[in-house]
């Protein structure tokens, strides 16, 4: 008989030696996959890190890809460890764009005043986007996770009105998108790159939450608060206060991802500003246990991975199979992170009781 | 039928629990399995009746050996145990409860069975209504409706895990003799618990089990408190001896407080209590006739209907947590993790849950590392604990979480603190410490209000103790007047 089982806990070498074995394993599955279907997988391996660092040129496409899917990332990070389940990072990215967008388009301020309010009606926008499900939860105890992600639904249909409609471009034959922004409204690369400033806000934003949260008395609360909320009610902290102030900072920074998209990558809102940068965002959080900078190293990784799937389609293979290889990476990597707290116990002979029953019995 | 577990041995990821341990019970005998807190007690027993699979050793039943495919099979051969927590569906009655598992039509004839069911437990001295829902039932009848079952089953041995730590002293008497006859109609019977007097009391033989071993089996004719106390313990435990000072003034006061419960209208009615300066007052009562509520309420973890509570004079009824902890109240919750200490962190975070806002642990909202650390240093110096400063918490026994949780609470000499069932679920070394450290407060003139399951606990350190029957105070008691007959009475909610 066959089950799995927590297990003891085991050494962080042996941990990280595990997940590296499950991607390895995932690298050759998708190996074999792809010599089955006549490609040649040490070229399209090739072609996929080459796609990713593989020039100066792909390492800075990798960093700007990387700079939204950190920032909601660590959004949704934040509101984990409050016990928060932020599934709307999406949303709360679309309506920072579109706020942002609102003052690009219509304010014909310099730069100097106008990208930081920008910057700050990003944040608005995402924020207060994220304050719509937290007064519920935090007065009657509304699941989170399903109105998070709702409104992603209704902030996506919003921006795509409007432009199809009132901020449509006139000269572009009802094309899904804006006017381009003025110069003014773009946010600056970092000199001698291609990366636009927008990774200073990641920088910012995961150094401050990495103090925050350990450093300060409210980031002290926070954390009681995720792990245990009776515990906080008991030590008589707010939680309800907390529980709206984390979601709409947890909101805000998906905003400004939403922001650095616009202003810094696209240079006008269109449909479709995020391939899904938000829910990736959920993954990269968990994967990176909710660490500030580890949340930032795992979306370089994740931009990695998107941009070698991109690289392996111009050379030949088909989109459906770069993106089974990506799937099949992450999954590996999920999996070997299962089996670091948890193993396959073989039973011998006509065994045993079942789980749910010994679950059961334990007192 | 006999019972012969011989060399059992039983691992769990963490821990192992059975070390190769062998014992043996015979028909007509009530068999009390006596051990601290993780001796191994329950795990032996599930394994008996089929819930693990030993790692090694064999079970025998009536001579013959047997291994067992899941626990049907161990009850369809016999073995019945009524676990800690029961197993029965509240919303059924108590006669569908019985048939849930037992083979036969699917049908229920409800009055035709009803009455068989009425006519075996009367043998047995077990009166359930038949037609009552188990909601409704206090825990004591739900114990009887577990053994019911296990009767209707023909179960031919019994097994018990801790059956008296949900009953009042009468329902433990009344439990007792029930087992009694059980075991005269050619039953084997076997009851765990952790407390010597009932064991004395109650059985014929006592299997004394500690740390995964099996210790000694004695007639319990042959039994003496002191030497079950040092087997179960493994060595000699002296209980703290109370002295207390003369009360002062009044520090914390209740009047006529009621409170609202979570399932019925009304949990708290119209206490009132007022507990002195170095006084410990004991509030004894069956679990759930309020007292959860009481102390939820006293320290503003639940709203009140009316009525007032006062520390030194100054009003706390409206008070927000914070304030009362800041006014100097202290609670002991009744769960330690995930209410008064957090699983997750460690147990310096966990030392700083309630003054993490104050300097030098923080100054302008930013937490002092190096302050933290002293601070766990201190506290965990006092109370000499050795708990590991890195690890989370939850790792830790009961007992040590509890001593790091009154290390907390208790370190600022607090000028009341409300304490619920602090020592279930400890043992014997665990709880001593536990009222060494409530009298230690209360010689300093902490004001301590002692609500407990445990009448023996109540009994040792309490200077007056109130007696809490269906939200009502019922009687409060000076020492001279503790008396075990009248409080089990009241306690049931006869009169005094
Ligand atoms: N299901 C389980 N998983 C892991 N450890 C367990 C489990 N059940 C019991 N244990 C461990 O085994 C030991 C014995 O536990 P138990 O049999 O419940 O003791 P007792 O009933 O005497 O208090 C304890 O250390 C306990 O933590
Ligand atoms: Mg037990």
């Amino acid at each position: 008989m066959i089950r799995i089982e927590r297990r003891a806990p085991m050494s962080r070498e042996a941990a990280a030696g595990l997940r590296l074995a499950g991607v390895a394993g995932a690298l050759l599955a998708g190996a074999a996959f792809l010599s089955a279907t006549g490609h040649d997988p040490g070229q399209a391996y090739l072609d996929m890190l080459r796609g990713a660092v593989g020039s100066p040129y792909a390492a800075q496409q990798t960093a700007v890809k990387a700079i939204p899917l950190a920032l909601t990332g660590l959004g949704v990070a934040l509101a984990f460890h409050a016990g928060l389940w932020n599934i709307g990072a999406e949303g709360q990215l679309a309506m920072g764009a579109f706020l942002a967008s609102w003052a690009a388009l219509g304010l014909s301020w310099p730069a100097w005043a106008l990208l930081p309010a920008m910057g700050l009606l990003g944040l608005v926008g995402g924020g207060l986007w994220a304050l719509l499900p937290a007064v519920p939860r935090a007065l009657w105890g509304t699941n989170e996770i399903i109105t998070t992600l709702l409104l992603n639904y209704v902030a996506l249909l919003w921006v795509d009105y409007l432009v199809f409609g009132p901020w449509a471009d006139p000269s572009a034959f009802s094309f899904p998108y804006s006017r381009p922004f003025p110069d003014a409204a773009r946010l600056p690369l970092l000199p001698g790159t291609q990366v636009h400033a927008g990774a200073l806000f990641v920088v910012a934003i995961a150094a401050a939450l990495g103090f925050v949260l350990r450093r300060t008395a409210w980031g002290y609360e926070i954390r009681v608060t995720g792990h245990s909320p009776r515990a906080a009610a008991y030590a008589g902290m707010p939680v309800r206060a907390n529980v709206l102030l984390v979601m709409v900072l947890s909101g805000a920074v998906a905003g400004l991802a939403g922001m650095g998209e616009v202003s810094g990558v696209i240079g006008r809102i269109q449909q479709g500003i995020s391939p899904g940068y938000g829910y990736s965002a959920i993954i990269i959080a968990w994967l990176a246990r909710l660490s500030p900078w580890g949340t930032v190293g795992v979306a370089v990784l994740f931009a990695a991975l998107i941009n070698g799937g991109f690289a392996l389609q111009t050379s030949g293979v088909p989109a459906a199979i770069a993106s089974m290889l990506q799937a099949l990476v992450l999954f590996s990597v999920l999996v070997g992170d299962f089996f670091v707290s948890h193993r396959v116990a073989v039973r011998r002979g006509r065994a045993a009781a079942l789980p749910a029953q010994e679950a059961a019995a334990e007192p | 039928m006999d019972v012969y577990l011989q060399d059992i041995r039983k691992a769990f990821p963490e821990t192992v629990a059975l070390h190769g341990v062998s014992f043996e019970a015979r028909p007509g005998e009530v068999h009390a399995l006596l051990g601290e807190n993780g001796a191994g007690k329950t795990t032996l027993m599930n394994i008996l009746a089929g819930l693990y699979q030993p790692d090694e050793g064999s079970i025998w039943l009536g001579g013959q050996r047997r291994r067992w495919r899941s626990p049907a099979h161990a009850i369809a051969a016999g073995i019945g145990m009524v676990h800690q927590h029961f197993k029965l569906v509240p919303p059924l009655t108590v006669h569908e409860n019985l048939l849930l598992g037992v083979r036969g039509p699917l049908w229920l004839h409800r009055r035709r069975d009803a009455a068989r069911v009425a006519s075996l437990a009367r043998e047995h001295g077990l009166d359930v209504d038949p037609l009552a829902r188990v909601w409704q039932l206090s825990m004591g009848e739900r114990q009887r409706v577990e053994l019911l079952r296990l009767i209707l089953r023909d179960a031919r041995v019994l097994v018990l895990d801790e059956p008296t730590s949900v009953l009042t002293p009468q329902e433990s008497q009344a439990l007792f003799a029930t087992l009694r006859s059980l075991a005269r109609s050619g039953r084997t019977v076997v009851f765990i618990s952790h407390k010597l007097e009932e064991v004395l009391r109650a059985a014929d033989r006592i299997t004394v089990m500690r740390g995964g071993r099996a210790i000694a089996t004695l007639r319990s004719q042959d039994a003496r408190a002191a030497d079950l106390a040092a087997l179960m313990v493994g060595r000699h435990v002296t209980p703290p001896q109370p002295s207390p000072p003369p009360p002062g003034a009044p520090v914390l006061e209740v009047d006529r407080l009621t409170v609202p419960g979570d399932r019925r209208p009304l949990a708290v009615r119209e206490v009132t209590l007022t507990v002195h300066a170095g006084e410990i007052v004991g509030v004894a009562g069956v679990a759930g006739n309020g007292q959860r509520e009481l102390a939820e309420a006293l320290a503003g973890l639940r709203p009140i209907a009316s009525g007032a509570v006062r520390l030194d004079g100054r009003p706390l009824e409206r008070a927000t947590v914070r304030d009362r902890i800041e006014a100097g109240l202290a609670l002991i919750p009744e769960d330690r993790l995930d209410v008064g200490l957090v699983g997750e962190m460690t147990a310096a975070d966990n030392l700083i849950l309630k003054s993490y806002r104050q300097p030098p642990l923080s100054r302008r909202g930013v937490l002092d590392p190096r302050a933290v650390r002293a601070r766990a240093r201190a506290a965990l110096g006092r109370f000499s604990l050795a708990v590991p400063a890195e690890a989370p918490v939850r790792l830790l026994s009961g007992g040590m979480l509890q001593r790091l949780l009154l290390a907390r609470e208790l370190a600022e000499a607090p000028r009341a603190v409300v304490a619920m069932s602090p020592t279930r679920g400890l043992d014997v070394g665990a709880a001593a410490d536990v009222h060494r450290a409530l009298l230690e407060a209360q010689s300093r003139g902490t004001a301590t209000l002692l609500l407990s399951e445990d009448l023996d606990e109540l009994l040792l350190l309490a200077d007056r103790l109130a007696v809490m029957y269906d939200g009502r105070i019922s009687a409060i008691l000076k020492r001279a007047e503790f008396d075990r007959p009248r409080i089990g009475l009241l306690m049931a909610g006869g009169a005094a």
